[in-house]
C-alpha cells in the first residue's frame, strides 16, 4: 500500500489504503465521512459527487490515487461552524451555508439523499460565477438525478444563491 | 483522525427567529422542512451510513431461469465455508412465506420446489468481509430443471384477482349511440427509482429476537412479516425506519423480503448483517409498476356526451400475488376517468406471469388505467371534431353524479375547476389553435418527415395536450376500516408534546405536517411539538405511509387526539393548554391519548358486490403540457407543464407544491423514455445506465396550481397529494405529441421508435409490445 497525501475539507489527511480503492470508499468508510452517498456505482447518478480541486466528480469512479496532493471538498464542509438553528423545532449544533439555506427555504431538499451531492454540484456552479439562467443552471446539475423534486425547487435554489452570493470562497479549493 | 466536518474560515449562518410562526396558524404556513438542516448536512443517518461494530455483509444468491425446478445447491469443496454463513430455507424458523395479501411468495425459495422468476431468491450469505463474501459467492452453483415459462398476461390462466363493475345498460346504450370507438393501450413496467437502494441491517436482540434497522415505507408490514417468517413475538420483532431516500411505493412491500433474508443472516452468524443492495439487484430484484393492457369501446352522442362505456384491463402480476388484487382494484374503479357514463362496464383481472413480481408504486394501478382514459378520450374528441377541453367539460363529474360503483359524489368534487384553472393557465385553446395552423401548412406543402428538402424550421413541431384525472384518497373499500390506524399525542411528565405514529417521513414531509396539525390543534408553537421516531417498540400501528393516506387519515386522527388531550389539560387546570400543559404534565405525569380510526359518516362499502363508496374522497388533477417534437429523430422535449391539483385543505404549500413537481416529472419519463425490456422473463436493462430517468435537462418547467376543494369529515380538510400528479403527466404528453405531429401513440413509452413509426403509420420497427419479453435466445 502507498500512503496517500490530500485535504478533505481543507483538513489534512494521511491514509495508507490501496490506490484502486474508491474516493468514495474512503470518505465513507476511512474517514467516516458518510454525507456522501451512492445511488449506483457506475456514475449514473451524481449522489456521490464531491468537489475535487474545486471540479465536480462522481466519487465512485474516482480511484484514491488519483488524489494524491488534491483537495476534497464534501458537504460536510459546507456549513460554517455556528450555532443552531432555531425555527425548524429540532436543536442542532449545525448551521447552514448560503447553498444550504436556500435548499431549505425553496423545497429543494425532499428524500434527502441525492441532496449532498446536488449541493457540491450546485456550489460548484456558483464558486465558477455561475449565473440566474435557468438552462446553464440545469446543465450544471444534469449529472446529478433526483426523483423527488422534478428539479424545479432545486434549480430555484441555485438561483437564489447565484444571485446573492458574490464570491464566497471555494470550500474545497487551495488556501 | 482529524475532524474533517468543518471549515475554518467563517461563512454566513442562517438564523431563523423563533415565532415566525404564529401559533395555532402552522397550517397553510410553511415551516422548514423538520430533518431539513440534518439532510443538507450530510448528518442525517441513511441506512449504509449506520455503524454496527462487528456487522457482516449479506448477500443474495438467485435465481436465473424464469421457471426451474430448484434441483440443488452446491458449494465448492475449495472453498473455507467455516470462514461465512450459509441460509437456505431449511433455515426459516417460521413460515417460509413473506406475509402479505396471500400466502404465495416464499422467502427463500426450498431446495426441491419451483424457482416462479428470474432474480428470485435462492440461498444467503453472509461474511465478514466484502472479498470473502464476493469468493464464496463464486463457490456457490445453482442447479436447476427447467420448466415451460408464461409471460403473456393475456395467455396465463392463473388469475390473481378479478372485478367487475357495472351501472345501467350497456348494451343498449352503445346500440343507442351516435358513435362508437375503440382502442386499445398498452403500457410497461416502470421502476420506481428512489436514488437511495433498498437497505437493511438486521441486530439480534438477547431474547432471541431481532431488530431490524432500514430503508422502509411500512414498518409494521415488516413487523408482521418478520413474526410470521421467524416464528417471533409482537416484541421479539421490532423495526426502527432509518432515514429513508424515497420510496413511491417501492418500498411497501419488498423491504419485508430484504428484512426476512437480514434478519436470517443475523440469526445464524449471532451478530449484525448488513444487506445493502446496489443498484443493480435493486432493479433486477424489487418490484416494478403492472404492465397492463386496457381496452375501450365508447358510445357517444354526436354532441360529445359519454353514454356507454365497455372497458377491460388486464394487469400482469409478475410471479407472485404481492399487492396486486388491490392495485388492480384502484385501476379498475379509476378506469372510466372522471367522466359521468351512465352504462359502464368496467372487467379486470389480473394474472401470473413467470416475471418479477409487481408491485406499489405512486398512484397504484390508475395511471396505467387513466392514461388508457385520458388518450381515448382525447381521441373521441378527435374523432367528433371538438376541443379536448370542451368534451371534459361536458361529461366531467359534478356534484350529485354517480361512479361505476354506486357512490354518489356529494362533496369536494373539483374536476371541473381544476380542468378551467390549467387550461387557462397554460392558454391551452389558443396553443392549440396555433398548432392546428401548423400542422396544416406541413401537410400542405408535400414536405414529409425525413425529408431533404423541409427546412430546419420545419424539423420541430410543437404541440400542447390536455388531461383530467381523479384519485380516491386513502385505502380503496373498506380498506381504512379494516386497518383501523392508531394515531398517538404523548405529553410527557417533562411537560414535552410527542406524536407517536408510524407514518414514515421518506420525502413528501410527514415529519414537518404532523407536528404543524397538532400544533394548531393544541395552540401551541410549531417548535414545542416533537415527533417519535417510527420504531416499532414504541409507536403505534397507524397503517402504512402509502395511498396518499397520511396527511389525510393519520394527520385526522393526529387532530382528534390533540383535541382530546386539549380539552383534557383544560379541564383540569382553568387555563388555555399552552398556557398550562407544563404544569399539568409535572403534576400528573406522562399522558397518552390513543385515537383510533373510526369510519368517515355515511361512508360504506360493500366488499362482496364492490358497491358503495369507494373512497370517501377523491382528489382532481388536471395537466397541460406543451411539447416540441423532433420529426427527424422522433425525439420529445416536454418544454413546459401546468399542473392544477385539488388536494383539499393545503397543509404545507411548499410541501405541496414539491409533490406535485416530483410526481409530474415521474409521469414524463413515464410517458417518454422510461421502459423495462424483457427477454425470456428477465430485465434486460437493470442498470442505471440503462434504465433511464429524466435528468434536469429533460425536465419540463413546472407550473402548479393548488386549488383546494375541502373533505369535511376530517378536522383539517386535507385528502392527499402523492399519487394525484402521477395520472395526469402521461396522457398529457402523449396528446400533445399527437398535436404537434397527428399521431396517437397508443403504447408507453413514446419513444422515438414509437413516434416515427406512428408519423409513418406503419407498425414500430421494436417488436414489443410494452411489457412483453422476448424468447430466449439460445
Amino acid at each position: 500500500m502507498t500512503t496517500y497525501h490530500f485535504t478533505v475539507n481543507r483538513t489534512p489527511v494521511e491514509l495508507d489504503v490501496p490506490g484502486m480503492r474508491r474516493l468514495l470508499d474512503v470518505l465513507r468508510e476511512d474517514l467516516a465521512l458518510t454525507g456522501t452517498k451512492e445511488g449506483c456505482g457506475e456514475g449514473e447518478c451524481g449522489a456521490c459527487t464531491v468537489l475535487l480541486d474545486g471540479a465536480p466528480v462522481d466519487s465512485c469512479l474516482v480511484p484514491i490515487c488519483q488524489v494524491d496532493g488534491a483537495s476534497v471538498a464534501t458537504v460536510e464542509g459546507l456549513a460554517p461552524a455556528a450555532a443552531g438553528i432555531a425555527g425548524v423545532g429540532v436543536s442542532t449544533a449545525t448551521a447552514l451555508g448560503p447553498l444550504q439555506t436556500a435548499f431549505l427555504e425553496t423545497g429543494g431538499a425532499q428524500c434527502g439523499i441525492c441532496t449532498p451531492g446536488m449541493l457540491m454540484a450546485g456550489q460548484a456552479y456558483i464558486d465558477a460565477g455561475g449565473g440566474l439562467d435557468d438552462a446553464a443552471i440545469r446543465d450544471a446539475i444534469a449529472g446529478n438525478l433526483c426523483r423527488c423534486t422534478g428539479y424545479t425547487k432545486i434549480v430555484e435554489a441555485i438561483a437564489r444563491t447565484a444571485g446573492t452570493v458574490a464570491a464566497d470562497p471555494r470550500p474545497g479549493g487551495p488556501s | 483522525m482529524p475532524d474533517l466536518t468543518t471549515r475554518t474560515e467563517p461563512a454566513r449562518a442562517l438564523v431563523i427567529e423563533p415565532g415566525t410562526i404564529t401559533p395555532g396558524r402552522a397550517r397553510g404556513a410553511a415551516p422548514f422542512r423538520r430533518e431539513g438542516p440534518d439532510k443538507l448536512t450530510g448528518t442525517a443517518k441513511y441506512t449504509d451510513d449506520l455503524v454496527f461494530p462487528g456487522a457482516w455483509f449479506g448477500s443474495t444468491i438467485r435465481s436465473t431461469d424464469a421457471h426451474a425446478r430448484f434441483a440443488g445447491l452446491d458449494l465448492d469443496d475449495g472453498f473455507d465455508w467455516s470462514t461465512v454463513i450459509v441460509v437456505t430455507a431449511a433455515d426459516i424458523p417460521g413460515e417460509n412465506v413473506v406475509s402479505l395479501i396471500k400466502a404465495d411468495q416464499p422467502i427463500l425459495v426450498a431446495i426441491g420446489g419451483e424457482i416462479q422468476h428470474h432474480a428470485e431468491p435462492l440461498a444467503l450469505l453472509a461474511a465478514p468481509d466484502r472479498a470473502t463474501l464476493r469468493a464464496a459467492r463464486a463457490a456457490v452453483h445453482v442447479r436447476t430443471e427447467p420448466l415451460p415459462a408464461v409471460f403473456d398476461p393475456l395467455a396465463s390462466d392463473h388469475v390473481f384477482a378479478a372485478y367487475e363493475l357495472a351501472s345501467g345498460d350497456p348494451d343498449a346504450a352503445f346500440a343507442a349511440a351516435d358513435v362508437v370507438l375503440e382502442g386499445e393501450y398498452r403500457v410497461g413496467h416502470q421502476e420506481q427509482l428512489y436514488i437511495e437502494n433498498n437497505a437493511m441491517i438486521a441486530v439480534p436482540s438477547a431474547d432471541g429476537g431481532v431488530t431490524i434497522h432500514g430503508s422502509l415505507q411500512c414498518p409494521y408490514y415488516i413487523h408482521a412479516a418478520l413474526k410470521t417468517g421467524l416464528g417471533l413475538d409482537d416484541r421479539q420483532a421490532r423495526v426502527v425506519q432509518a432515514e429513508t431516500g424515497g420510496g413511491f411505493g417501492g418500498k411497501e412491500e419488498y423491504p419485508s423480503m430484504i428484512a426476512l433474508h437480514a434478519a436470517l443472516l443475523a440469526g445464524k452468524a449471532k451478530r449484525p448483517v448488513r444487506m445493502i443492495y446496489d443498484r443493480h439487484e435493486d432493479l433486477a430484484a424489487t418490484t416494478k409498476r403492472h404492465p397492463a393492457i386496457v381496452r375501450h369501446r365508447t358510445g357517444v352522442t354526436r354532441d360529445g356526451r359519454l353514454i356507454a362505456q365497455d372497458i377491460e384491463v388486464v394487469m400482469d402480476g409478475g410471479a407472485y400475488c404481492t399487492l396486486t388484487p388491490v392495485v388492480l382494484s384502484r385501476g379498475a374503479i379509476h378506469a372510466g376517468g372522471p367522466y359521468r357514463c351512465p352504462n359502464v362496464r368496467i372487467r379486470a383481472r389480473a394474472t401470473r406471469t413467470n416475471t418479477p413480481p409487481n408491485g406499489a408504486f405512486r398512484g397504484f394501478g390508475a395511471p396505467q388505467t387513466e392514461f388508457a382514459a385520458e388518450t381515448h378520450l382525447n381521441r373521441i374528441a378527435e374523432a367528433l371534431e371538438l376541443s379536448p377541453l370542451e368534451i371534459r367539460r361536458r361529461n366531467v363529474y359534478q356534484v350529485g353524479d354517480t361512479t361505476p360503483t354506486g357512490q354518489v359524489l356529494r362533496t369536494s368534487v373539483a374536476g371541473e375547476e381544476v380542468l378551467e384553472r390549467a387550461a387557462e393557465a397554460a392558454e391551452f385553446e389558443r396553443l392549440r389553435g396555433r398548432h392546428d395552423a401548423a400542422r396544416a401548412q406541413r401537410s400542405g406543402s408535400g414536405t414529409v418527415p425525413g425529408s431533404p428538402l423541409r427546412t430546419g424550421r420545419e424539423r420541430v413541431a410543437s404541440g400542447v395536450g390536455l388531461a383530467l384525472a381523479w384519485h380516491g384518497a386513502g385505502f380503496t373499500g373498506s380498506g381504512e376500516v379494516r386497518l383501523a390506524s392508531v394515531a398517538s399525542l404523548e405529553l410527557t411528565g417533562e411537560g414535552e408534546i410527542s406524536i407517536l405514529t408510524a407514518s414514515t417521513e421518506m420525502g413528501q414531509g410527514t415529519k414537518t405536517i404532523f407536528p404543524q396539525l397538532v400544533a394548531d390543534a393544541l395552540g401551541v408553537s410549531y417548535e414545542a411539538v416533537q415527533i417519535a421516531p417510527q420504531d416499532t417498540a414504541f409507536v403505534p400501528d397507524s397503517g402504512p405511509t402509502v395511498a396518499s393516506r397520511t396527511a389525510m387519515v393519520v394527520g385526522g386522527l393526529l387532530i382528534k387526539a390533540a383535541q382530546r388531550l386539549r380539552t383534557q389539560v383544560e379541564a383540569a387546570t382553568g387555563g388555555t393548554f399552552a398556557a398550562t400543559y407544563r404544569e399539568y404534565a409535572r403534576s400528573n405525569g406522562t399522558v397518552r391519548i390513543d385515537q383510533r380510526f373510526e369510519p368517515y359518516p355515511g361512508v360504506g362499502f360493500d366488499d362482496v358486490t364492490y358497491r358503495g363508496d369507494a373512497y370517501p374522497a377523491f382528489g382532481w388533477a388536471a395537466c397541460v403540457a406543451a411539447v416540441d417534437v423532433d420529426l427527424d429523430t422522433g425525439e420529445v422535449h416536454v418544454r413546459d407543464i401546468v399542473a392544477a391539483d385539488d388536494i383539499g385543505r393545503v397543509i404545507h404549500p411548499v410541501l405541496a407544491e414539491g409533490q406535485v413537481e416530483g410526481g409530474t416529472l415521474q409521469a414524463v419519463g413515464y410517458a417518454t423514455i422510461e421502459e423495462i425490456k424483457l427477454r425470456d422473463g428477465r430485465y434486460l436493462n437493470d442498470r442505471l445506465a440503462t434504465y433511464i430517468i429524466p435528468t434536469s435537462l429533460d425536465a419540463p418547467r413546472i407550473t402548479t396550481i393548488l386549488v383546494e376543494a375541502p373533505f369535511d369529515a376530517v378536522p383539517h380538510g386535507a385528502k392527499g397529494v402523492g399519487e394525484l400528479p402521477m395520472d395526469v403527466g402521461a396522457p398529457a404528453v402523449v396528446a400533445a405529441i399527437a398535436d404537434a405531429t397527428g399521431a396517437w401513440i397508443t403504447d408507453l413509452p413514446a419513444s422515438p421508435e414509437r413516434i416515427l413509426a406512428a408519423i409513418a403509420g406503419v407498425p414500430a420497427v421494436a417488436p414489443l409490445r410494452p411489457g412483453a419479453s422476448e424468447p430466449a435466445r439460445r
